[in-house]
C-alpha cells in the first residue's frame, strides 16, 4: 500500500494548522480568555481536497461515506482489520481525505459487507451501500480483479460461479435414493408444498453435494413435499450485486423469478443465506415476492417433527458459527442453534464472537473470488482467524448453514494446522447422520 | 487505422460433445455454442490498440445461434461497429467463409483484419490465411501482440519452443492472433444491455456461398476412455506393484 494513505502516520508538525491562542477573547460580553479559545480558529480538517470524497459521496447508495466522523467504533468490529489487513471503513474515509482513488486501490475490494460496521457506527457510515455502488463504478470503468471478473464471466455464461455446464446442475441427484421432483422435468406439474431453492454450492460443490444430499434425505424423511428448479435454477446473484455487478444480479433475479411463476408453491425454502437476503429482500423490487425461509428456519418450525426422527446420537462439543448474511442482515439467531441443541449428544459452546458480533468467514460481498487480492493484504484469511477461535473455545466440530463456509473453513482447518481437531459439517449434515444411525 | 475482427462462435467445451446418430458430427441439440476464446483475444488486442492510437474497430460474425449478444458484447466492450453477415448459411468449407470475409473487408475499407489463430471446431487455422491470400495482403500467424509503428504495426509472433520474433508489418494486413497483451476485458451486463438499447447491428447479405469441392468428415469419434489410475498412497506399495510387474 502506498505510504502516502497510512492512516497511523502522524501529519509533519509544519502541515499542521498553527492553532492561535489569545490572550484576551470577549464574545457577546463574555470573557473567554484562556487556551481552549483555539476552537475558534480553522481546523486541520478544512486543509483536505475533497475530491476524492465527492467522487465516491456523488455515487447513489455512497452518501454516507461523507458522515463518517472518525469515532474509529468500526475498525475493532471490522473483519478485515482483526485479521492484520489494516482496513474498516474509518480508515477508507481517512485515505480518501489524503488522497486514495478508491476507485483504483485495493481498499475497494476488501470489505465482505458483513455489516459489523454498520452495526456499531454512530453515523450510519453503510458500507454495504457504498461498496456495491462504488464497485459497480469501478466494475464499469474496466477495473476489477481478474480472479473476480473471471467469476462474473463464469456466473453471465453458465449461470453458476464454477462455470460448470447449466446442464449438470442436477447432476448432485444421481445415486441418491430419495425422490426428487425436478419440477420442469414434469409435464403439468401439481401444486408443491416447498420450493427448494437448492444454489450453486450445494449442486457443484463436492461438499456442498454432501449437503444436498443430506437435506434431501432429511427432506424425505420429514414427509416433506419438495420440489426443486432443477437445471432451470440459476445462481440467486446477490454476491454478484455486493461485488459491484447489478446488472447481472437483475438478469439473474429475473431469471428464477420467471421459473418460480411457472409452478404452484407455498414457500421457498433456500440451503444459503445469500439465497435468502436476495430472495428476501432484493427479488420484491424487481417483481417476485415469496415467502421464503432459510432451512433451517423451515426445520426449527417443524422441531417436534425433526426431533422424532433423530434416533442416534453426537456426542460432540459443537460451535456454530453466525452466517453474516443469515444473523446480522437478517436478524436470526436462534432457528440454526435450536436444531442443533434438539440433536442428542450435542454439546453446545459459543465462540467470543457470536450472535450480533458473529465474525465474517471472509466469503461475504464477492470475498469468495477475492482470495488472491486479499491475501495482499491480510496478515491471515477471516477463515482462519475463525477457526483458530473455534479450536480455542474447545470445539470439536465448527457447525455451519452457509453453503459458501464448508469448503472454507475446512481450507482453514488445514492452513492453520487443525486437521484432526476440528472437523466442519453443515448443521444439515449432523441431523442426517443422526437420522441415519437410527 | 480501420481494424475488422472476426469472431466465430463454436462448441462450449464445458457441455459434453456427443456425436450424433450421422457419426459424421456433433450432436447439434446437445451443443451450447460459445465465442471462440482466440477471437476473443483478437478483438482483445485490438481494443488496446485503438486506446492506443484512436483507431476504429468492427466485430464482424455470420448470423447464427445468439451471434446478436456477442455482436452487442464487442460493442459494449468498445467496438464502434458491429456487422452481422447474413444470407451466406450453409457454409461447409472456410474458403467459402473466406471469400465472404474477403469480400465484407475489402468494402469496408479495414487496414488491418484480426481473427483467432484457429477456431477451436475445426482447428484449421484457415480463414485468415485465405482471406490475406485472396486480398493479396501480407499475414502473419500466432501473434501475441500488436502496437502501431509508423504507417504499420509492429507484431510479436511465437515460434515452437517459446521464441520470439519481432516483425514490421505494412498496412493493409492480416494477423492471426495467438493471445492478446491482456486477458480479454468482462462487458458489465448493465451496459451490455445499455448498448441494446442504443446501438444497432449492421446487417451485410452477401448471398448464398459458392459450393465447393473439398473433403468430408467420413467417421467422427468421442476420445476413447483409458482404463483410469491408480493412486498408490505409500513407497511400499509403489515397490509391490513394481515388483510384481517384475520391474525391480
Amino acid at each position: 500500500m502506498n505510504p502516502e494513505y497510512r492512516v497511523t502516520a502522524s501529519r509533519p508538525r509544519e502541515k499542521r494548522q498553527a492553532y492561535v491562542e489569545k490572550e484576551d477573547v470577549v464574545i457577546e460580553g463574555i470573557d473567554i480568555s484562556g487556551t481552549w479559545n483555539r476552537m475558534y480558529e480553522p481546523r486541520e480538517i478544512f486543509d483536505y481536497d475533497t475530491t476524492q470524497m465527492d467522487r465516491l459521496t456523488a455515487l447513489e447508495g455512497a452518501e454516507s461515506m461523507g458522515w463518517c466522523y472518525q469515532c474509529a467504533q468500526c475498525v475493532p468490529a471490522c473483519p478485515v482489520d482483526n485479521a492484520g489487513g489494516d482496513y474498516g471503513p474509518r480508515k477508507v474515509f481517512r485515505r480518501l481525505q489524503l488522497g486514495m482513488d478508491l476507485f483504483d486501490h485495493s481498499d475497494l475490494w476488501l470489505c465482505t459487507t458483513c455489516m459489523n460496521c454498520l452495526r456499531v457506527c454512530p453515523k450510519e457510515v453503510d458500507m454495504i451501500k457504498i461498496m456495491p455502488a462504488a464497485r459497480a463504478a469501478a466494475v464499469l470503468d474496466g477495473k476489477v480483479p481478474g480472479e473476480l471478473q473471471e467469476m462474473f464471466q463464469k456466473v453471465a455464461e453458465y449461470g453458476n460461479p464454477m462455470g460448470e455446464s447449466a446442464r449438470k446442475r442436477v447432476r448432485w441427484t444421481k445415486g441418491l435414493d430419495v425422490d426428487i421432483r425436478i419440477l420442469p422435468k414434469e409435464k403439468e406439474a401439481s401444486p408443491v408444498e416447498v420450493l427448494w431453492f437448492v444454489g450453486d454450492f450445494y449442486a457443484y460443490h463436492q461438499r456442498g453435494i454432501d449437503a444436498a444430499q443430506a437435506m434431501a434425505r432429511v427432506f424425505s424423511r420429514l414427509g416433506v413435499d419438495f420440489g426443486i428448479l432443477g437445471v432451470d435454477e440459476r445462481c440467486d446473484g446477490d454476491s454478484q450485486r455486493l461485488a459491484g455487478e447489478p446488472g447481472l444480479f437483475e438478469e439473474l433475479a429475473q431469471h428464477n423469478i420467471e421459473q418460480f411463476a411457472k409452478y404452484d408453491f407455498q414457500k421457498i425454502v433456500v440451503s444459503g443465506p445469500h439465497a435468502y437476503n436476495a430472495i428476501k429482500n432484493e427479488y420484491p423490487a424487481l417483481g417476485g415476492t415469496y415467502d421464503v425461509e432459510h432451512y433451517t428456519q423451515f426445520l426449527a418450525a417443524r422441531l417436534d417433527e425433526v426431533t422424532a426422527k433423530l434416533k442416534g446420537t453426537f456426542e460432540k462439543k459443537v460451535t456454530f458459527h453466525d452466517p453474516c448474511y443469515l444473523g446480522r442482515h437478517n436478524g436470526e439467531y436462534e432457528a440454526p442453534r435450536q436444531v442443533l441443541a434438539a440433536v442428542p449428544g450435542v454439546e453446545m459452546i459459543e465462540m467470543y464472537r457470536c450472535r450480533q458480533q458473529g465474525y465474517c468467514c471472509g466469503g461475504g460481498g464477492g470475498g469468495m473470488w477475492l482470495d488472491g487480492t486479499a491475501a495482499d493484504r491480510q496478515v491471515e484469511r477471516l477463515s482462519e482467524n475463525r477457526v483458530k477461535e473455534a479450536v480455542e473455545v474447545g470445539a470439536e466440530v465448527l457447525a455451519v448453514c452457509c453453503p459458501y463456509e464448508v469448503s472454507r473453513f475446512e481450507d482453514a482447518v488445514k492452513s492453520t494446522n487443525n486437521e484432526g481437531r476440528l472437523e466442519v459439517l453443515d448443521i444439515i449434515e449432523i441431523l442426517d447422520q443422526c437420522m441415519e444411525s437410527a | 487505422m480501420k481494424i475488422a475482427v472476426l469472431l466465430k462462435r463454436v462448441p462450449d467445451l464445458v457441455e459434453d460433445l456427443v456425436v450424433d446418430a450421422s457419426g459424421k458430427a456433433l450432436d447439434a441439440d446437445e451443443v451450447k455454442l460459445t465465442l471462440n476464446e482466440f477471437d476473443d483475444h483478437a478483438l482483445e488486442e485490438a481494443l488496446l490498440l485503438k486506446e492506443s492510437v484512436g483507431a476504429s474497430v468492427a466485430a464482424i460474425a455470420l448470423e447464427g445461434e445468439d451471434v446478436d449478444k456477442m455482436l452487442f458484447t464487442a460493442l459494449a466492450k468498445g467496438a464502434d461497429q458491429a456487422i452481422k453477415v447474413t444470407g451466406v448459411a450453409p457454409v461447409e468449407r472456410n474458403l467459402q467463409l473466406a471469400r465472404v470475409f474477403a469480400k465484407v473487408v475489402e468494402e469496408g475499407g479495414y487496414d488491418l483484419l484480426l481473427t483467432g489463430v484457429q477456431a477451436t471446431d475445426d482447428r484449421d487455422g484457415q480463414v485468415g490465411a485465405m482471406v490475406a491470400a485472396l486480398l493479396e495482403r501480407p499475414f502473419v500467424s500466432v501473434v501475441t501482440s500488436v502496437l502501431p509503428e509508423g504507417e504499420g504495426v509492429k507484431i510479436l509472433k511465437e515460434y515452437a519452443g517459446g521464441v520470439m520474433a519481432e516483425f514490421e508489418v505494412s498496412l493493409p494486413s492480416v494477423l492471426g492472433i495467438q493471445a492478446a497483451r491482456q486477458a480479454p476485458r468482462y462487458a458489465p451486463v448493465s451496459k451490455v444491455r445499455q448498448v441494446q438499447q442504443d446501438s444497432t447491428l449492421e446487417t451485410v447479405d452477401c448471398g448464398a456461398a459458392e459450393g465447393m469441392p473439398g473433403m468430408s468428415v467420413v467417421v467422427m469419434t468421442p476420445p476413447e476412455r483409458g482404463e483410469g489410475a491408480q493412486m498408490l498412497d505409500s513407497v511400499e506399495e509403489v515397490i509391490e506393484v513394481l515388483a510384481s510387474k517384475g520391474v525391480i
